[in-house]
C-alpha cells in the first residue's frame, strides 16, 4: 500500500506523519510536493498539519488552491482514502472535501496538551480497529480547531454517522459544536481530525492510541484488494 | 567620496560640527578614532554603520574583558564564541548547535512582535550554522503579576507572540522559566534559544571566502523595520518635520520556515561557502563580519538589495532590522543551482554584492560610492571598556542580615499553599500548553520537568536541556548567584539523565556606567566562570543585555543559563514525578538555616534580604556526578532538583505527576518552617523502588554524598512530618489544585 | 480601479474575537458598547476599466477565496 504525504509551503507535521507510516505499519510512503499533479500512484493521501501559507487569510484557504488538491479531489472520488490532520482537517474543509469549518478556538489561545476522544464512528476505514465508544488518548495542537456547521449539516452529519471523534464530555478544548474533533464524508473514504494521531504513536512519545488510524487504513487497503496482497 | 543625497542628511562637516555622531551613542573619543581609520570624517552612513558596529550589542565594548574569564574550551566542543553559535559534539559524527539570545527592549516596547522575532532570530543563528533546529526554550522576566494591568499584558502578548512564530515554523518549544519580580516592571526580559542538529562535515562558517565571489541577499524586502535614532537630526538641519519613519520590526514566521528549509537545503547540497543571517543592524553587521572572518573585503550594490519601501537611503538599508534575512557566499558556477533551489521554495533571493581582496566594506548607490570603510576598524578595533565597579551600600547592609530571624511559621501547610500559589513556583501550564511542544515527535520529556528532553532522531541519544537564572540571588549576591545559576542548570540536566555538556548565557544587567551595576556584572562572571571550570561545561556562545532599567532602576543581574546534556541511553531518562506505592524516597545533600532570596522570603514575608545560599562547587560535583551514576545504574526511579521552595516545594511537585501521596519525617536540627522552606544548594530528592533502596544509598555514600531517607510514596495526601512531629498534610489533589490554577486565576482578575 | 472588501463572520457565528474586544470596552469604562464584531478588511487595486465587469470579478474572488460562505459573510466597494 502507497501513501503520499503532501507537501505545502508551511506544512511541518510532514514528517511525523511520514515518520508514523514508517513505523506503525511499515508501508512505502512519499513526500509529495504541492505543485504534483498527478497521485493515481497513492493509495492512501494524508494532508498534514502546520500552517500552509502561514494560515493568512484564513487556515487552509490558500492551500486549498494549490495544483496537487485536484487529484486529491480525484483520489476522494475514486474511493481512495485522504486523511487530514489539523490543518490538513482545515484545508478538506476549505476544499469542500468535508462539510463545515474551523474557527478560532473559543478562549483565542493555542492549545497544545493530550486530549481524550470519543470513537464515535468505527466503521471508517482509518478507524476500525478502534471499539465504538472507546475513549482514546491521542494530543491536540492548534489555534483555530472550533469546529462549526449549520444546523441542518450538523443534523445530517449525526444522523449519517459523519462524526468520527468527539472530544470526552466536559473537555472539549477550542467550543467545537457537539464536541466533534473529526468528521468523515459521506462515503467515509475522506476523514479530518483536528487531534494528531501521528503524535500518539510510541510509549516514549506518551500514547500508542494513534496507531491504530494506521493499521486500520491498511487493513482496510488490503480487504478491499484480496488478503493475499503484500506490501 | 560622494556626499550623501538626500537634502535630510547631514553632511560630514555637519556631523562633526553638530557633534551628530553622539546621538547615535558615538562618544567624542570614539568618532576621533573613526576619523583616523577612515583618514577623513565620516559621511551620515558611515557613521551610522560605525556606530551598530560599535555598539556593546556588536562589540561587547563593556563586557569583553568579563567575558574573557569564562572557560570556552573542551574536549568535546568544536565551535566556541564568535560565530552565529556554538557547538559540542555528541558522537557518531553528530553534534548540537545551541545558543540563546536577548530580545528585552523590542519586547518592552511591543510585546508580541518583540518575543516573536526575537524566536525567529535565534533560529536563524542556528540554522546560518547549517543545523536543523530541534527546539526551542525560554527564559522570562516580568514584574509582579498580582494587580498590574501592563503586566499582564506584557506576559500574555510575550507567550503569544513566543507561540505564534515558533509554532508556526514548527519546531517544538519544549522548556523554559518564567519568574516574576518587582524588579522586571517595566523592563521585561525575553531570552530565547534554540538547539539544532548537525553532522560534523556540514558545519557553515560566516566567512566571506574567495575574491571575486558574488554575495546573495536572501529573504523578504527591506523595509524601515527597527532602524533607531536615524531620524532624529533631519528636524533641526533641514527645517523639515519629519515624521518618525522607523517601524516596529514585524515576524513573518511562515517566510521563516521556507527561508530556513531552502537555505538548509543549499547548505546540503554543499553549494554555501558561507552563510550568516542578519540580525541584529542587519546587512551592516552580518556583511563587515563575514569580511572580517576571511580576512577580506565586501562590495554591496544596494540597487540591487529588494526593498519593500520607496526612497530608501543607503543608511536605511544598511541598519534596517527587517526579518528573516540571511547573507551568503556561493562559487559563481553554482548560481543557478542556488537560485533554483530559492525558487522552488518561493524564497526571493538576490545578488547584492561580491568578495573583494582590499579590506573594505564599500557601498555602492545609484553609481557612486556611498561609504568605504577598512572591515578591521568596524569588526576588532572598537575601544573596549573596563567601567569603575563598586560594591554596592545594600550588599554591605546584608551582610548582618540573619535570614531566619523571623517569627516562626506554624502553620506549614498553609505556607507551602502560599509559597506553591507564587507565580515563580507554580505550575506554568498556562504558557507551555499555548507552545507546540510536540511537533516533530521527538519530545519524549515534555515542559514541567527539571530539563526537556528531546531524543536525537534515529538514536538510542537523546538532549536534555533547561533554561535557568535566580534574579534575586544574583542581587543579593551576583558571585555565588553566578554559580548557583551554572549549578542548578546542570542539576536539572542530572535529573533528568543527562550529563552536562556545555553552556549558553545571557547577561541580563543594568547599565555598565553604573557602577554598582558593573560590579554585579563582575561578580557574576567571576562565579559563572568558577562553576563552569568545576562542573566542566564550558560556555560556547551567548548574548549580553546591557540598559536594563526602567525608571525604578536597574532590574535585578539576571544572568541566564541554557545548559545542554546529553542522554547517552533512552533507559537513562528520569523525570520528576513519584512512579508508584511503596518507592523509597532519598534526600541527597545536606539542609542549612538558608532562607535569603527563597520563595519563602518573598511570597510569604515579602521581602528579599540577606545573603543567598552558599554552594561548594566541588561538593556540587560530587553530587551531580554520584546521582547521574545511579540513574545510569537503574537504581533512580524519579528525581528533583531542590530550587524555589526547598524540600517541601520539591515534594509536593514529585507528588502533583501522577496524583501519589508521600509520606515522610525529616530529622533535623533546624526549625521546621526553615527545614522544608530552606534553599540550601546541592540537593537532590530521589526515588527508588524498595528493592533498590539499599543499593542507591550505598552507591551515593561511597562516593562521598551525604543522603537521607525520608520515607515512601503512597496514599493520596502528603504529609511532612519533622522530628517526628505533624509539618505539612494535605490531599495532593488540594495542593496540585492550588498550585495549577494560580496563574490562570491571577490572569483572570 | 480599487476594490475595498469588508469580511465579516456571520451573525449568527460566535465571534470570540469580537466577544474578547467587548469585554475589554467594557472593563475599560465603555458600556454603551453592545455587540462586537470583528471582520477583515482588504484593499485590491485593480488593473481593469469596465466597472461592471470588476464587480463581478471581485464578487467572484469573494466567493472563492477571500471570504468562507460557510462562515463569513462580505461586501465590497469599487472606487476610481
Amino acid at each position: 500500500m502507497r501513501f503520499a504525504v503532501i507537501v505545502f509551503p508551511g506544512s511541518n507535521c510532514d514528517i511525523d506523519c511520514y515518520k508514523a507510516v514508517r513505523e506503525t505499519i511499515g508501508q512505502p510512503v512519499d513526500y509529495v510536493w504541492h505543485t504534483a499533479t498527478d497521485l493515481s500512484a497513492y493509495d492512501a493521501i494524508i494532508l498534514p498539519g502546520g500552517f500552509s501559507y502561514g494560515d493568512y487569510l484564513r487556515c487552509g484557504a490558500i492551500a486549498r488552491f494549490a495544483p496537487v488538491m485536484d487529484e486529491v479531489r480525484r483520489a476522494a472520488e475514486e474511493g481512495r482514502y485522504v486523511l487530514g490532520i489539523c490543518n490538513g482537517f482545515q484545508i478538506l474543509t476549505e476544499a469542500g472535501l468535508l462539510p463545515g469549518a474551523l474557527l478560532r478556538n473559543r478562549d483565542l489561545k493555542f492549545h497544545c496538551h493530550s486530549t481524550l476522544l470519543e470513537v464515535v464512528n468505527n466503521e471508517t476505514p482509518f478507524t476500525r480497529e478502534y471499539a465504538k465508544g472507546e475513549i482514546i488518548d491521542i494530543p491536540i495542537a492548534h489555534g483555530e480547531g472550533n469546529y462549526y456547521c449549520d444546523e441542518e449539516t450538523l443534523a445530517r452529519l449525526e444522523a449519517n454517522g459523519q462524526v468520527v471523534f468527539r472530544y470526552k464530555k466536559g473537555e472539549n478544548p477550542n467550543g467545537s459544536v457537539n464536541d466533534i474533533a473529526g468528521v468523515c464524508n459521506e462515503r467515509r473514504n475522506v476523514v479530518g481530525m483536528m487531534p494528531h494521531p501521528e503524535r500518539a504513536v510510541s510509549e516514549l512519545l506518551g500514547s500508542v492510541d494513534g496507531r491504530r488510524m494506521f493499521t486500520s487504513v491498511l487493513s482496510a487497503w488490503r480487504e478491499r484488494h484480496g488478503a493475499a496482497v503484500n506490501g | 567620496m560622494a556626499q550623501q543625497l538626500t537634502a535630510k542628511e547631514p553632511t560630514a562637516e555637519q556631523i562633526a560640527e553638530l557633534k551628530i555622531y553622539r546621538e547615535f551613542g558615538v562618544s567624542d573619543s570614539e568618532y576621533e578614532l573613526i576619523c583616523k581609520y577612515l583618514g577623513r570624517k565620516p559621511n551620515y552612513t558611515e557613521i551610522g554603520v560605525f556606530s551598530v558596529m560599535w555598539s556593546e550589542h556588536c562589540a561587547y565594548k563593556n563586557s569583553k574583558p568579563l567575558l574573557k574569564k569564562f572557560p570556552v574550551s573542551g574536549p568535546r566542543v568544536l565551535m566556541g564564541p564568535g560565530e552565529g553559535a556554538g557547538i559540542v559534539d555528541i558522537g557518531d559524527n553528530q553534534a548540537v548547535v545551541f545558543k540563546i539570545e536577548s530580545h528585552n527592549h523590542p519586547s518592552a516596547v511591543e510585546p508580541y512582535q518583540g518575543a516573536a522575532t526575537g524566536v525567529g532570530g535565534i533560529i536563524r543563528d542556528i540554522f546560518s550554522m547549517g543545523a536543523r533546529p530541534i527546539a526551542l526554550l525560554n527564559s522570562l522576566r516580568f514584574g509582579r503579576l498580582e494587580g498590574n494591568p501592563r503586566v499582564k499584558y506584557l506576559f500574555e502578548n510575550v507567550v503569544a507572540g513566543i507561540a505564534g512564530y515558533g509554532n508556526c515554523v514548527g519546531i517544538p518549544t519544549v522548556g523554559g522559566e518564567v519568574m516574576f519580580d518587582e524588579s522586571y516592571e517595566g523592563n521585561p526580559l525575553v531570552n530565547a534559544m534554540c538547539v539544532g542538529l548537525i553532522d560534523h562535515d556540514k558545519i557553515q562558517r560566516g566567512v566571506a571566502k574567495g575574491v571575486g565571489n558574488p554575495v546573495f541577499y536572501v529573504g523578504p524586502a527591506t523595509g524601515r523595520d527597527g532602524i533607531h535614532g536615524a531620524t532624529f537630526a533631519s528636524v533641526e538641519l533641514t527645517g523639515e518635520s519629519e515624521e518618525k519613519r522607523s517601524a516596529v520590526q514585524v515576524g513573518d514566521p511562515f517566510m521563516e520556515k521556507l527561508v530556513m528549509e531552502a537555505c538548509l537545503e543549499a547548505i546540503n547540497a554543499g553549494l554555501i561557502l558561507g552563510i550568516q543571517d542578519m540580525g541584529a543592524a542587519g546587512l551592516t553587521c552580518s556583511s563587515s563580519e563575514m569580511a572580517a572572518k576571511a580576512g577580506n573585503g565586501l562590495e554591496l550594490y544596494l540597487d540591487e538589495v529588494p526593498q519593500r519601501e520607496e526612497g530608501m537611503t543607503p543608511y536605511e538599508m544598511m541598519l534596517s532590522e527587517s526579518q528573516e534575512r540571511m547573507l551568503f557566499v556561493i562559487d559563481p558556477a553554482n548560481e543557478e543551482k542556488v537560485r533554483d533551489i530559492f525558487a522552488r521554495w518561493g524564497v526571493p533571493c538576490a545578488k547584492v554584492g561580491r568578495v573583494t581582496d582590499d579590506g573594505r566594506l564599500k557601498l555602492y548607490h545609484r553609481g557612486e560610492v556611498v561609504a568605504d570603510m577598512p572591515v578591521k576598524a568596524l569588526v576588532d578595533d572598537c575601544p573596549v571598556y573596563r567601567q569603575r565597579s563598586e560594591e554596592p551600600a545594600y550588599y554591605r547592609a546584608f551582610a548582618s542580615v540573619d535570614t531566619t530571624a523571623f517569627e516562626e511559621i506554624k502553620d506549614l501547610t498553609g505556607a507551602l499553599k502560599k509559597v506553591l500559589a507564587s507565580p515563580n513556583v507554580a505550575s506554568k501550564e498556562w504558557v507551555y500548553s499555548q507552545y507546540d511542544y510536540m511537533v516533530r515527535t521527538n519530545t519524549v520529556v515534555r515542559p514541567g520537568s527539571d530539563a526537556a528532553v528531546v531524543q536525537v532522531p534515529g538514536t538510542r541519544k537523546a538532549l536534555a536541556m533547561t533554561t535557568d537564572g535566580n534574579g534575586r540571588y544574583c542581587w543579593l549576591d551576583p558571585e555565588i548567584g553566578g554559580k548557583i545559576a551554572v549549578a542548578e542548570a546542570a542539576r536539572n540536566i542530572v535529573c533528568s539523565g543527562a550529563e552536562p555538556l556545555a553552556i549558553t548565557d545571557n547577561l541580563n544587567f543594568g547599565s555598565p556606567e553604573k557602577p554598582e551595576v558593573y560590579w554585579q556584572l563582575e561578580k557574576a562572571t567571576d562565579g559563572m566562570a568558577e562553576a563552569c571550570r568545576v562542573l566542566g561545561t564550558p560556555v560556547i556562545g551567548g548574548n549580553v543585555s546591557l540598559y536594563n532599567e526602567s525608571e525604578k532602576g536597574a532590574i535585578h543581574p539576571t544572568p541566564v543559563i541554557g545548559m545542554v546534556g546529553l542522554v547517552t541511553d533512552l533507559d537513562h531518562i528520569t523525570t520528576q514525578e513519584f512512579k508508584a506505592e511503596g518507592d523509597v524516597i532519598v534526600l541527597v545533600g545536606e539542609t542549612y538555616g538558608e532562607l535569603g532570596g527563597s520563595e519563602l522570603q518573598y511570597a510569604v514575608l515579602g521581602k528579599t534580604e540577606g545573603r543567598p545560599p552558599k554552594i561548594d562547587l566541588a561538593l556540587e560535583k560530587r553530587v551531580q556526578d554520584a546521582v547521574l551514576e545511579a540513574i545510569r545504574r537503574g537504581l533512580v526511579a524519579s528525581a528533583h532538583d531542590l530550587s524555589e521552595g526547598g524540600l517541601a516545594v520539591a515534594l509536593a511537585e514529585s507528588c502533583f505527576g501522577r496524583g501519589l501521596g508521600a509520606a515522610v519525617n525529616v530529622e533535623t536540627s533546624l526549625r521546621p518552617d526553615v527545614a522544608l522552606f530552606s534553599e540550601s544548594q546541592s540537593r537532590i530528592l530521589l526515588s527508588a523502588r524498595p528493592e533498590k533502596a539499599d543499593a542507591l544509598v550505598v552507591l551515593l555514600r561511597e562516593r562521598g554524598v551525604v543522603c537521607s531517607v525520608l520515607g515512601r510514596v503512597g496514599g493520596t495526601d502528603l504529609v511532612v512530618k519533622v522530628n517526628g512531629r505533624e509539618g505539612i498534610a494535605a490531599p495532593v489533589e488540594e495542593l496540585r489544585k492550588v498550585w495549577k490554577e494560580a496563574i490562570p486565576c491571577l490572569l483572570k482578575n | 480601479m480599487k476594490a475595498t472588501v469588508y469580511v465579516t463572520i456571520k451573525q449568527n457565528v460566535l465571534d470570540p474575537q469580537g466577544a474578547a474586544v467587548q469585554g475589554a470596552l467594557h472593563s475599560l469604562g465603555f458600556t454603551e458598547v453592545g455587540k462586537v464584531r470583528i471582520g477583515k478588511y482588504m484593499e485590491l487595486e485593480l488593473d481593469a476599466k469596465d466597472r461592471a465587469e470588476a464587480a463581478a470579478r471581485v464578487k467572484a474572488m469573494c466567493e472563492k477565496l477571500l471570504a468562507n460562505p460557510v462562515v463569513e459573510d462580505y461586501r465590497f466597494e469599487l472606487e476610481g
